[in-house]
């Protein structure tokens, strides 16, 4: 049996040149974990440069437009420095890279968030960093791309395949594969070769643990649904983490369903395969071959998913659902209008969700925990456009 | 019938430095590629590398990624491209091996890929995203249906793992001449010659040298210490440079002078075998 599985899925699918690398990460990560300072300095860290502990706050007037007695209450990841859930993982990882002496940090980025993230650590601590991004994503979300090089982050613009964050993961593991010894890759989900999945959902985890004492602390008890969006699934498994021993809480991935152009609902509708180091769940053709995801979300575009989460679903122990483009506009306007905030289009999934099932569904004093992963000031100008 | 590591051990018996000669199932087009195989058999390619064209090449360069897509465009697939070994197979008398990414195998499955592959007489196969570690899976299914398992070995490995992955390679060790991608640049002679030593020191399966290696010299300078040497986007490159009816002449004058130089550094007496 190999090494780091969920389940059938996850391993180590990467070229040899690689491998000795992650021995050391995985080392440096367990290092980290037993030493009672990494903590001490990644917490610090979250309190005094992220802003955490983030609020839960109960959406009142969103909850009241559902028409039943449902509460909706919003972790919001969205108030994070750099405004999304991202910074969680690239403060921890860069304390890893520290740690093993890398001073060049290079990643893949979709939405921006993960790239303005990573970028900002980078600042942070001194290092180098050069950030990957599909020329489909450069243009949609240009007020990140302009982030990130104030910053001072190298951007790189990816112009293969759907130009989009799979072919800009595929450069940095170029980059990465070429520079290794002096470079450490961030990546930004919970995918990946072992130990990305794990490293990085423990790194978001602290997302559901707040959550969930928080949630005991107002409502005296747990929520009857947790939902967050999957992209590659880490503000989702950053969250649900907290709740999975909690069998009566409703676990609830919201996958992207696109438009007539195609979806990014890789659990739904893909099958088991391996992309980006990963045995995991995969939108293929018959022949092996990775299939063009869609979605208007950035971050969400994207034919894989973390292998953690293809073990849930086949456990039975999340449900997967998938979210049009449309459905998630809509959902994005709703929250702007009767809460002033302003959604992330890839959290806008989660809460279309939300408005389409779980509004008048059963139960007076029914509590939906949704995790608002980012704010949607990036998609201002892309979202304008579409509603001219 | 003959096996991968029975060829590689009479070429290192006949004192002939190994040219192995890598094309992209498909590309410039099915045809054509038919044509690149047999130009480079008559041009002293010793061993055939067939790769299967995947959407997400993670360990190419920009020049096999563009034939991979272009393959693609044409229609390649993993079971065309067993077909077109097929009817190669029966005209060229080298070994066939195959370089795939791990997923179109999967999709196919295992068991029918490793039978479909024999019976189009390929000897083994190369798989570039497939750790030594996750290797442990596939090989047993592989080599029992008479493939060779190629592993691979880098720069990074270290001496021990290295010797590890070494022993365990069959038919021949792919030493990647260096930390990187795929690609027509110059590879790094001293991590390439100081691998191919460590890896001498734990087996006797000749060691091949790939990536990076671009010109007659490059392969001759590390052809001193390895057994063979591995060409590829040198090879797609002059493939697509130009008319897709004159890549066979122009891949063809560039093999024969990397054999020239080979073949000369192996008159020389001093040159291990
Ligand atoms: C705000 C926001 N939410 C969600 C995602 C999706 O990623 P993940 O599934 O890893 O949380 C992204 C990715 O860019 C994002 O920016």
């Amino acid at each position: 049996m190999s090494r780091g599985r969920f389940g059938a899925y996850g391993g180590q699918f990467v070229p040899e040149t690689l491998m000795p690398c992650l021995f050391e990460l995985e080392e440096a990560y367990s290092a980290a974990r037993s030493d009672a300072g990494f903590q001490r300095e990644l917490d610090d860290l979250l309190v005094r440069y992220v802003g955490r502990p983030t609020p839960v706050y109960l959406a009142a007037r969103f909850s009241a437009s559902l028409g039943g007695g449902v509460r909706v209450y919003l972790k919001r990841e969205d108030l994070n420095h750099t405004g999304a859930h991202k910074i969680n993982n690239c403060v921890g990882q860069a304390l890893l890279a520290r740690r093993m002496n890398k001073r060049r940090l290079v990643a893949e980025t979709g939405a921006g968030q993960h790239g303005v993230a990573t970028a900002t650590v980078a600042a942070l601590f001194g290092m180098e960093c050069t950030v990957y991004m599909g020329e489909v994503d450069i243009e949609r979300q240009s007020p990140n791309v302009r982030r990130m090089k104030l910053l001072g982050a190298k951007v790189v613009p990816v112009s293969s395949g759907t130009r989009t964050l799979k072919d800009a993961t595929n450069e940095t593991i170029r980059d990465w594969v070429t520079n290794v010894r002096e470079t450490h890759y961030i990546i930004g989900s919970t995918v990946g070769p072992h130990p990305y999945p794990t490293i990085v959902r423990d790194l978001q985890s602290v997302i559901g643990r707040e959550a969930r004492a928080q949630m005991l602390e107002t409502e005296g008890r747990l929520p009857d649904d947790v939902v967050a969006c999957v992209g590659g699934g880490s503000n989702s498994l950053g969250i649900f983490s907290a709740f999975v021993e909690d069998r009566d809480v409703q676990l609830h991935g919201v996958e992207a369903g696109g438009s007539d152009e195609g979806d990014s609902a890789t659990l739904t509708r893909g099958r088991p395969g391996v992309l980006h180091g990963a045995y995991s769940y995969l939108l293929q053709d018959e022949h092996g071959q990775v299939s063009p995801a869609h979605s208007i979300a950035a971050g969400l575009d994207y034919p894989g998913v973390g292998p953690e989460h293809s073990f849930l679903k086949d456990e039975g122990r999340v449900a997967y659902h998938r979210v049009t483009d449309e459905e998630a506009v809509a959902a994005f306007q709703s929250l702007t209008r009767l809460e002033g905030i302003v959604p992330a289009l890839e959290s806008s999934h989660a809460l279309a969700f939300v408005q389409r099932e779980l509004g008048r569904a059963r139960g007076e004093r029914r509590i939906v925990l949704v995790n608002l992963s980012g704010r949607g000031d990036k998609d201002i100008d892309s979202l304008e456009k579409r509603l001219r | 019938m003959k096996t991968l590591a029975g060829e590689t051990r009479a070429l290192r018996e006949q004192r002939r430095k190994a040219l192995v000669a890598y094309f992209t199932a498909g590309y410039p087009d099915s045809e054509a590629f038919a044509s690149l195989v047999r130009a480079a058999v008559d041009a002293g390619a010793d061993i055939i590398e067939v790769g299967i064209p995947f959407s997400d090449p993670i360990a190419d360069g920009p020049i096999i990624q563009a034939s991979s897509s272009a393959a693609l465009k044409n229609g390649m697939t993993l079971p065309l491209a067993l077909e077109t070994i097929a009817r190669l197979h029966a005209e060229v008398p080298v070994p066939l091996v195959v370089m795939s990414y791990l997923n179109p195998i999967l999709r196919l499955g295992t068991d029918a890929f490793a039978r479909d592959a024999v019976a189009a007489g390929v000897s083994g196969v190369v798989l570039p995203d497939v750790s030594f570690e996750e290797s442990h899976s596939l090989r047993p299914a592989l080599s029992h249906a008479g493939l060779a398992y190629v592993d691979l070995v880098a720069p990074t490995s270290g001496e021990a793992r290295a010797q590890v992955i070494a022993r365990a390679s069959q038919g021949f060790v792919y030493a990647v001449s260096m930390t990187g991608v795929t690609g027509a640049r110059s590879a790094s002679l001293a991590d390439a010659s100081e691998l191919v030593e460590q890896v001498r020191a734990a087996t006797d399966t000749p060691v091949y040298v790939g990536f990076g290696v671009s010109t007659p010299d490059a392969a001759r300078e590390i052809a001193r210490t390895a057994d063979g040497v591995i060409i590829g986007s040198r090879l797609m490159q002059l493939a697509g440079d130009g008319p897709a009816r004159g890549s066979a002449a122009r891949v063809a004058d560039f093999l024969a002078s990397v054999r020239h130089e080979l073949d000369a550094l192996a008159r020389d007496a001093r040159v291990v075998f």
